[in-house]
């Protein structure tokens, strides 16, 4: 081993303590979810899982139903992901590459609603689904996730890449402007779609605020109001319970991204190389 | 695409003039050509309208309503005045700026050590280090919240026994109002770092490495190298995340509403949460449409402000 390689180990070794302490509070989580609720605090911490994340989970179940929260949330995730997808894939190709009268206009009009925080839209949001009796339902929650100005914007950037011989090619052997983009722009951008769809599921299964207001009966509660809503009952002081929850709207994002890295690095990122 | 021989040049030119002569020629009626991009526009257009835009201008127009609920009557600027008399407005921005000022810097300043230390040539297994501090920001900010209130409990938490471990002193984290507030920094820093430190990887990554080397032969030192080199190159990646924390910490909601609730006495309040109090809560529609202007003003100024300061130099 050589002097340069020797120099590198002790800024390895803090790197090593630093991704220690970003990844340490989930190896706790592990931990906590698969043992009983009176080791949770044991200290030092079971250094290997234990064997009953089953117990923790039926408690969660018959606390919060927990299969049906799960399914609003995949539900409202899937629903909102794909439907902003398309909004968004439409929307782009048509800034992206024709010409039209107001096109600057409208452009800048979506755009200038980036700087609006969420916050100002929840009171107008809650006062119209209300009176279209649409409080506490599905609907109420995916409809305001469907236009999203940033995802608009990163597929006119993605697309303005696109040569325009190849929308032409597939328009000279006879095809339709709804088949040139299905079968010849879709294809083209499946990784810009993938990370896209990573970027959008994820923010709408992890978001709060307005399903927090929105969603009122523990029916239709998705899996973070139901877990804020578990935590914050203080009366309840069933740990295991309230830390499988946590632990299972957290894993499987967390093996998703372990599989799909690249995707989940590019879609969370997409603002910052692109814009 | 085909090789770019001068021969094929004309060739290729005559291809594609042929290629939208047909195109051309095969076009649907001009009215639905022309129609075309509205309609693949119209979802977008649809969903903005109801959803965005027309939220925002009935916000604003709320801002000047008063009453409980539906039940409203005009109040001119009545609400605006109330929210500069409000000491409890003014607690919450107190609380959200300081928390501000303290995890905005901090998370940044860690998070382009961090990634100054995972680009340098001298580190092993630089994908395992790059992919474990990504990891957080993967994490909802309710479950962050949840977990984090259980390790920052004063008698058992894991923090508080692992400052014991190592001689520290313990922190009555979530009882102390500053540490209250501490808290939420500590949580905002260990989710957003990561995040920050990859992007600022693929700025560092972008730096062609000839620049440090000519430095080095002139004699800089590793500091005037980072002062000089690498901070101006990554400039435009700094003004973004500076500009994205600071909006996103000024909305700051879900981490202090899970984690502390506001507490200890209002002493983790923040706007947002302030926000949600009075519209969902009390029901006092106009009073929240107020606080979320307010917001608004704040966000757009300190944004503003901060693409001034940091923007400009290059013009």
């Amino acid at each position: 081993m050589n002097l340069r390689q020797l120099r590198g180990w002790p800024l390895t070794f803090l790197l090593a303590a630093v991704t220690g302490l970003s990844v340490g509070p989930f190896y706790w989580l592990v931990i906590a979810t698969t043992r009983k609720d009176t080791e949770i605090f044991d200290w030092p911490p079971a250094p290997l899982p234990g064997s009953h994340l089953g117990d923790n989970l039926d408690r969660l179940q018959r606390r919060i139903g927990l299969l049906r929260v799960i399914g609003n949330s995949l539900l409202v995730a899937g629903v909102q992901t794909a439907g902003a997808l398309v909004v968004a894939l439409l929307a782009g190709y048509a800034f992206a590459k024709f010409r039209f009268r107001g096109r600057t206009l409208l452009f800048a009009l979506l755009l200038s609603t980036l700087v609006v925080p969420e916050q100002v839209m929840l009171v107008p949001l809650f006062k119209m689904m209300m009176s279209f009796g649409l409080l506490d339902s599905y609907q109420a929650i995916i409809l305001p996730g469907l236009c999203v100005p940033f995802a608009i914007f990163l597929m006119r950037q993605s697309l303005s890449g696109l040569p325009d011989e190849l929308l032409d090619a597939a328009r000279v052997d006879g095809a339709g402007e709804f088949r040139v983009l299905w079968s010849v722009v879709v294809p083209v951008m499946r990784p810009v779609l993938a990370a896209l769809s990573i970027f959008l599921f994820l923010g709408s299964w992890n978001q709060f605020v307005w399903p927090l207001i929105a969603l009122r009966s523990p029916d239709m509660h998705t899996l973070p109001v139901a877990l804020a809503t578990l935590y914050g009952n203080k009366s309840t002081t069933d740990y295991g319970a309230i830390l499988s929850g946590t632990a299972l709207s957290t894993l499987p994002m967390m093996v998703l991204f372990l599989v799909l890295q690249r995707q989940f690095i590019s879609g969370l990122l997409a603002g910052a190389t692109k814009g | 695409m085909t090789a770019a021989t001068p021969s094929a040049a004309p060739a290729e030119e005559l291809a594609k003039s042929l290629t939208k002569e047909v195109v051309r020629s095969r076009r649907s009626p001009r009215w639905r050509r022309a129609a075309l991009p509205y309609l693949l526009l119209a979802p977008a257009l649809l969903t903005f309208g109801v959803f965005k835009a027309y939220p925002i201008v009935d916000s604003l127009l709320l801002s000047f309503t008063t009453g409980s609920g539906t039940a409203t009557r005009a109040a001119g600027l009545a609400n605006y005045r109330r929210l500069l008399d409000d000491p409890l407005f003014w607690t919450a921005l107190r609380n959200t700026g300081e928390i501000l000022v303290v995890q905005v810097p901090l998370m940044l300043g860690l998070a382009l050590l961090m990634a100054v230390g995972i680009n340098s040539a001298l580190v092993r297994w630089r994908a395992v280090w790059r992919l474990g501090v990504f990891m957080p920001a993967v994490t909802g900010l309710v479950a962050t919240g949840v977990m984090f209130a259980f390790l920052l409990r004063t008698d058992d938490g894991a923090v508080n026994r692992l400052l014991d471990a190592v001689g520290l002193p313990t922190v009555d984290w979530l009882g102390q109002p500053f540490w209250a507030r501490m808290s939420v920094v500590l949580v905002l820093t260990w989710h957003y770092t990561g995040y920050n430190a990859v992007i600022y990887l693929a700025g560092l990554q972008s730096i062609p490495r000839e620049l440090y080397e000519a430095a080095m032969v002139d004699g800089a030192g590793p500091i005037r190298r980072f002062a000089s080199i690498t901070v101006p190159a990554l400039r435009p990646v700094l003004l973004f995340t500076v500009v994205l924390s600071t909006i996103g910490t000024l909305q700051l909601f879900d981490e202090p509403y899970v984690l502390t609730g506001g507490g200890p006495d209002n002493a983790s309040l923040t706007v947002s949460m302030y926000l949600y109090q009075n519209g969902f809560r009390y029901f006092d529609f106009g009073y929240a449409s107020a606080i979320a202007y307010a917001l608004t003003l704040l966000v757009s100024v300190l944004g503003a402000v901060q693409m001034r300061l940091m923007g400009d130099k290059d013009t």
